[in-house]
């Protein structure tokens, strides 16, 4: 009888470009309705009053001159990671092995720290320091980016793989510096003379760190939008025939771009180990490697809305310790009320790039 | 976009200022001290999900309720600059001491004593107090070894029952043991643990093995079954999950255990467990403070202050009449009759020590330099020396160690 197409319940297209303005009301409209979802989450769940948390929270965050700064510094390591990954992922090159290349940057750093501490003049040690993070994180990100230049292998899975390398790496040579023996720690290395350490400011060397992401930063801004190099990256992340087609080649794109990719990684190790913890563990990046993931995609490869992306996760992070403090929770309920605002805020993109339309003649047909 | 971005830094506003004016527990952008009153902080690695801080948090707020003191502990705190970081906010916050409990911590507690001198640092199981020298950094530790050591005399008794009753002979008393590291805290554990077992089974000899982390379920529930599958009759262990405990209950293998009781989950194998109360330290630390005397360099809480605690025997896995004997033995440690480490109990290579030059000053190098053989014993955890211990002699005769994480 019916001989049309059934229309199905609900249906997806693609929008088309929708004015920022818009975008960015659902963007808001979602934090606001997710902070009333953990509000209503806090209150059945706790029985403590939502807004006493999220004062809390606020509170760890940005409680104080030194917390700002704290908040500062670790926005400026998720920056410059998520910042790293960007023009790879810009290519459609999977990068997955920041946590590796940073932790090899720091394993670089932590060699010379070591090894050359005492023995060179401080200045050129810390050049030495950075010059061998660089090297390290940009030969760990070369590695697959070679292979697959060559052989076509699978990125996803080689820089996955690449971090356990480096873990096991770093896990090795940590029971070679271990201090006292048979402890498994590092401890701070040159704690005593200091060779190595970027100089401090006041009672630490954060605000170098805070700078020298500023200026990576915008140096990546301008790299992507107006250099050729940024150009020929969209043209092989949009299409590899069309690049070969229009005479870029691709192999060399992809091996330039991720030997810069995990330099900026190994750089952020070196300001790890030299600029704050002077030591190494196997934590050192913190999972960092995979959220700079999440920050480089929510920000949709932008640079300066990276650095919005990235404070808001910072900000959750942070705060979430102080409500295990101060309102007896435990971490893990900060940890729950991060998922809930992730999930609007992922969510909202979905909104603004597709459009759900409901079948209109619904029940008319068959009941 | 503009707009979109001034709007978002207005919310932002706005929900800060709601910060200063509430806050759970009225912690709400308190920066500085006024009222007088001492304020405590506490920096530990995990939280109460782990056996390990959940026994310092709850010293914490016992210490702190009967002083009348308030406590602010912070959780989850790797052992990295986030330590200093949060050392320097409680610092902000008011805090006169601050105590960390990870051994991963220290040198970032040294770190802050040296920026803060007017704010007492105070750091479990650290090692290097003595040797840097500042006045308001401090170690402690407790003569766990003496709990150990009525932890072996109890898993002794097991084993004499079971030659006793034919379950297995002379010769196959073997025990088996699941340690962290080959660190110095953890080969003191074992072997103390072993003089005790040996004191009352003279037959019995040790297996350890390693799993290389404080913590890892997976590993240490591997690592006892191993040890079970070796033909150890009886497990001990010296790491913070429920692997081994587990495993035993699982193989039926009696269990001595660590820092709490694992009765409820290991009711057919629990035998007793020791652990370290920290309560009294902390008393201590803070009244000391209070008073305006100087904290100890090195605190060694003993069974005497209560640092060093056995739980109860759990009569259905423990050999009869073990309580009795524990209160006999514990009561000749106290008087100084029975010392755990004496040298005419234990050989090394066939040979009784005679002199020992332990690593108590830390350093790179790991360079043995003080005599820890005084008057027949291996003086360990002595205040005059170091809180944490330093005896490392990997394996004295009768103990074999298997897989080494170097």
């Amino acid at each position: 009888m019916s001989k049309q197409i059934k229309e199905p319940f609900l249906h997806i297209t693609k929008r088309k470009e929708m004015p920022a303005r818009r975008a960015w009301a659902i963007r808001i409209s979602a934090i606001v309705a997710a902070l009333i979802v953990c509000a209503i989450v806090t209150t059945l769940t706790t029985g403590l009053d939502p807004i006493a948390v999220y004062s809390a929270m606020i509170d760890g965050a940005v409680g104080s001159s030194r917390k700002v700064l704290v908040l500062f510094k670790e926005l400026a390591f998720l920056l410059c990671i998520s910042l790293a990954l960007t023009p790879a992922f810009k290519m459609k090159f999977w990068n997955l092995g920041g946590e590796g290349q940073v932790l090899i940057g720091a394993w670089a750093t932590s060699v010379v720290m070591i090894y050359l501490g005492g023995v060179l003049p401080n200045g050129l040690l810390i050049l030495v320091m950075l010059i061998a993070a660089i090297g390290a994180g940009a030969v760990w990100a070369m590695i697959p980016a070679f292979f697959k230049a060559k052989w076509g292998t699978n990125e996803t899975l080689f820089t996955l793989m690449m971090n356990y390398v480096a873990i096991q790496l770093v896990a090795y040579f940590i029971i070679l510096w271990e201090n006292p023996k048979g402890s498994g720690h590092v401890g701070i290395i040159n704690q005593s003379g200091r060779e190595g350490w970027l100089p401090y400011i006041g009672t630490n060397s954060y605000l170098f760190i805070i700078i020298f992401v500023a200026i990576i930063t915008i140096g990546m801004h301008v790299y992507l939008k107006y250099s050729k190099h940024g150009y020929e990256i969209s043209v092989v992340g949009e299409s590899q025939r069309t690049a070969n087609y229009v005479g870029i080649k691709v192999d060399r794109v992809i091996i330039r771009t991720l030997l810069l990719s995990g330099a900026i990684c190994g750089f952020t190790g070196w300001m790890m180990v030299s600029g704050t913890d002077h030591t190494i563990t196997t934590s050192l990046a913190g999972g960092r490697g995979f959220l700079g993931i999440m920050v480089s995609w929510l920000a949709q490869f932008n640079s300066i809305a990276m650095v919005f992306a990235a404070l808001l996760l910072v900000f959750l992070e942070q705060g979430a310790g102080e409500i295990s403090t101060s309102c007896g929770l435990n971490q893990s309920f900060g940890d729950i009320l991060t998922g809930i605002i992730l999930f609007f805020i992922i969510g909202c993109e979905f909104f603004i790039n597709y459009i759900v339309h409901v079948r209109k003649s619904s029940g008319k047909e068959e009941a | 976009m503009k707009k979109a971005v001034a709007l978002v830094l207005a919310l932002m506003m706005v929900f800060a200022f709601t910060a200063v004016f509430t806050g759970c527990g009225g912690s709400g952008g308190d920066e500085g001290e006024s009222d007088g009153a001492l304020k405590a902080g506490f920096i530990c690695l995990h939280d109460e999900n782990s056996t390990y801080d959940k026994n310092f948090i709850d010293a914490a707020n016992a210490a702190c309720d009967e002083l009348g003191v308030e406590a602010v502990i912070k959780t989850n705190i790797p052992e990295g600059q986030e330590c200093y970081d949060t050392a320097a906010e409680l610092v902000d916050a008011g805090c006169g001491i601050i105590f960390a409990d990870s051994f991963g911590h220290e040198d970032f507690m040294i770190q802050a004593a040296k920026d803060f001198p007017d704010v007492q640092f105070c750091h479990s199981t650290g090692t290097k107090a003595h040797t840097e020298g500042l006045d308001n950094y401090h170690n402690a530790f407790a003569s766990i070894y003496e709990g150990r050591y009525l932890a072996g005399v109890a898993a002794g008794m097991k084993l004499n029952e079971m030659i006793e009753s034919g379950k297995i002979t002379e010769d196959q008393a073997k025990i088996g043991y699941v340690g962290a590291f080959t660190y110095a805290e953890v080969i003191s554990g074992y072997t103390s643990f072993f003089l005790g077992a040996r004191s009352e089974c003279p037959s019995a000899t040790m297996e350890v093995t390693f799993t290389g982390s404080w913590y890892d379920e997976a590993a240490e529930k591997e690592a006892a079954n191993k040890l079970i599958s070796r033909d150890c009759v009886l497990i001990s262990q010296h790491a913070d999950s429920m692997g081994a405990p587990t495993a035993c209950e699982e193989a039926g293998v009696p269990n001595v255990s660590y820092n709490g009781s694992t009765a409820e989950a290991c009711p057919n194998t629990f035998i007793v467990s020791s652990r370290i109360d920290w309560t009294p330290y902390y008393k201590d630390a803070m009244q000391k403070l209070m008073d305006g005397e100087a904290i100890d360099v090195d605190y060694v809480g003993t069974l005497a202050t209560g640092s060093v605690q056995l739980t109860e025997v759990n009569e259905k896995a423990a050999a009869e009449g073990t309580q009795a004997k524990l209160d006999e033995v514990k009561a000749a440690l106290e008087n100084g009759e029975l010392h755990v480490f004496d040298t005419s109990t234990f050989t090394v290579d066939g040979k009784t020590l005679d002199s020992y030059k332990a690593d108590v000053d830390t350093d790179d190098k790991f360079t043995p330099d003080t005599e820890a053989i005084q008057d027949g014993y291996f003086n360990e955890s002595s205040p005059e020396l170091r809180s944490a211990p330093y005896f490392d002699i990997k394996a004295i005769d009768g103990i074999k160690t298997l897989d080494e994480k170097m």
